[in-house]
């Protein structure tokens, strides 16, 4: 989807303020939104890709007013009440009853399920689905389809139209445009596309520069 | 259930209609929906333990660290890793939840590399850990695909030389990328664990060059 959210290439942004080290949570809500969402996609209430593309629903104004764990927190919120996981008036009235201080998070102990979380931290989730029949090869130049989906894309608005060449064929992948709408994993070729920076940014781009994206192979078309 | 529209502070409305909850208060919305998974037993307390105590102590940059001191030292292993960086750091213990398949980048002297996520904030946890704020906030994510050389220079310090090729990694895909960065000078004798210790966060990123850097700069 055309969204706020596809960054690259947007002026007026402010200043990026670097900070050498930082702690890897700030406060008690970053650890909470963290931790549930990596508990609730383990257990496959939502995809990745669903995480992201509900992120991308987001009202503009408000993803860019708020902080990333506000994002996964807003993402999470959409996914369960949409899954049936929480009900929107069942939350609406817990809501409510912790600003009353009515409410309180309870304990809880599963040691299987903590078990469960290390193995799955450790061990991923991949989305390489075989090497299939790639239309196009290294050294190949192609081009980037003009292309503006309702729905979830990872082809950024910045590179289509774009020619740029292939560096590197990665095998066929889950199309995350199809498993954000639970349209099965549909995998398809993936490739690495090197693009000069002039073939992104015409005359405004700086000199001895290139971006490297991934991109599926429907994303794509010979020049 | 929406928020005001005619605050005067936020004259664009920051809340949304279609969300199940109002948009303010994340902290009581967290709980909120902490307390309801509990209930259901879809979420412990333990679970919630494990996993920030895994991103605070094991999951973090001194992994990627140690991948790189070991390329430093060892010419087979750093020809492996830029062959098959899944592999070569898998072999040092390391994969898992968002870095499944990991390519890594050498910068040379003609060749600056530097990773970014236009579109969320992809980043190599198992190797980097989790991302800092200015990575994943627009300012970082907008401009360095644009304008790699200023953004450099401007917000981390660095001067890219021009005749030095900038090489942006957009992380579209679940692929992700880390830079190598170059040995620093003076430092052949050292261990591989005192080289690990002058590996930075922003050097496996592409927001800092070693290279150019002495031992005795870095430490």
């Amino acid at each position: 989807m055309d969204g706020v959210h596809d960054l690259g290439g947007t002026d007026g942004t402010g200043r990026v303020s670097h900070t050498p080290t930082e702690p890897v949570f700030h406060d008690g809500f970053e650890q909470r939104v963290f931790a549930m969402v990596m508990v609730t996609m383990a257990r496959r209430e939502y995809t990745m890709d669903e995480f992201r593309h509900a992120i991308e629903r987001m009202a503009p104004a408000w993803y860019l007013d708020s902080s990333y764990y506000e994002h996964w927190l807003a993402a999470m919120e959409t996914l369960l009440v949409e899954h049936g996981v929480v009900d929107d008036d069942e939350l609406y009235e817990r809501l409510e009853q912790v600003r009353a201080g009515e409410a309180t998070v309870p304990d809880r102990t599963d040691p299987d399920a903590a078990g469960m979380m290390r193995a799955v931290v450790e061990s991923g989730g991949g989305t390489y689905r075989g090497p299939g029949e790639p239309a196009f090869e290294t050294g190949e130049t192609v081009r980037v389809r003009n292309m503006h989906p309702e729905g979830h894309t990872r082809c950024p608005a910045y590179v289509r139209r774009a020619e740029g060449t292939v560096q590197e064929v990665h095998g066929t992948h889950v199309l995350p445009d199809a498993r954000a709408h639970q349209e099965g994993e549909s995998p398809e070729p993936l490739y690495s596309v090197r693009f000069d920076g002039e073939a992104l940014w015409g005359p405004d781009a700086e000199a001895n520069t290139a971006v490297s994206v991934d991109l599926w192979e429907s994303y794509l078309r010979s020049p | 259930m929406t928020g005001d529209h005619d605050d005067p502070d936020h004259p664009v409305p920051t809340d949304d209609p279609d969300h199940p909850v109002p948009t303010d208060d994340p902290e009581a919305r967290a709980r909120a929906l902490q307390s309801l998974l509990v209930e259901k037993e879809k979420l412990s307390t333990d679970a919630v333990d494990e996993v920030v105590s895994l991103y605070e102590e094991e999951v973090g940059p001194m992994n990627g660290a140690e991948v790189v001191a070991r390329a430093w030292s060892d010419p087979d292993y750093r020809e492996w890793l830029l062959e098959d960086g899944t592999a070569a750091i898998g072999d040092l213990g390391y994969t898992g939840v968002q870095g499944v398949d990991i390519e890594v980048k050498a910068n040379t002297p003609e060749t600056h590399n530097v990773i970014v996520c236009t579109l969320c904030s992809c980043y190599p946890w198992p190797v980097l850990g989790l991302p800092p704020t200015w990575y994943k906030s627009p300012p970082y994510r907008s401009k360095v695909v644009k304008r790699p050389r200023r953004t450099l220079r401007e917000a981390f310090d660095l001067d890219v030389p021009e005749d030095t090729e900038i090489g942006v990694w957009d992380s579209s895909s679940e692929i992700r990328y880390m830079v190598l960065p170059q040995r620093p000078d003076g430092t052949e004798g050292l261990s591989e664990t005192e080289l690990a210790e002058l590996v930075t966060r922003d050097s496996m990123i592409g927001v800092e060059r070693l290279g150019e850097q002495s031992a005795e700069e870095l430490a």
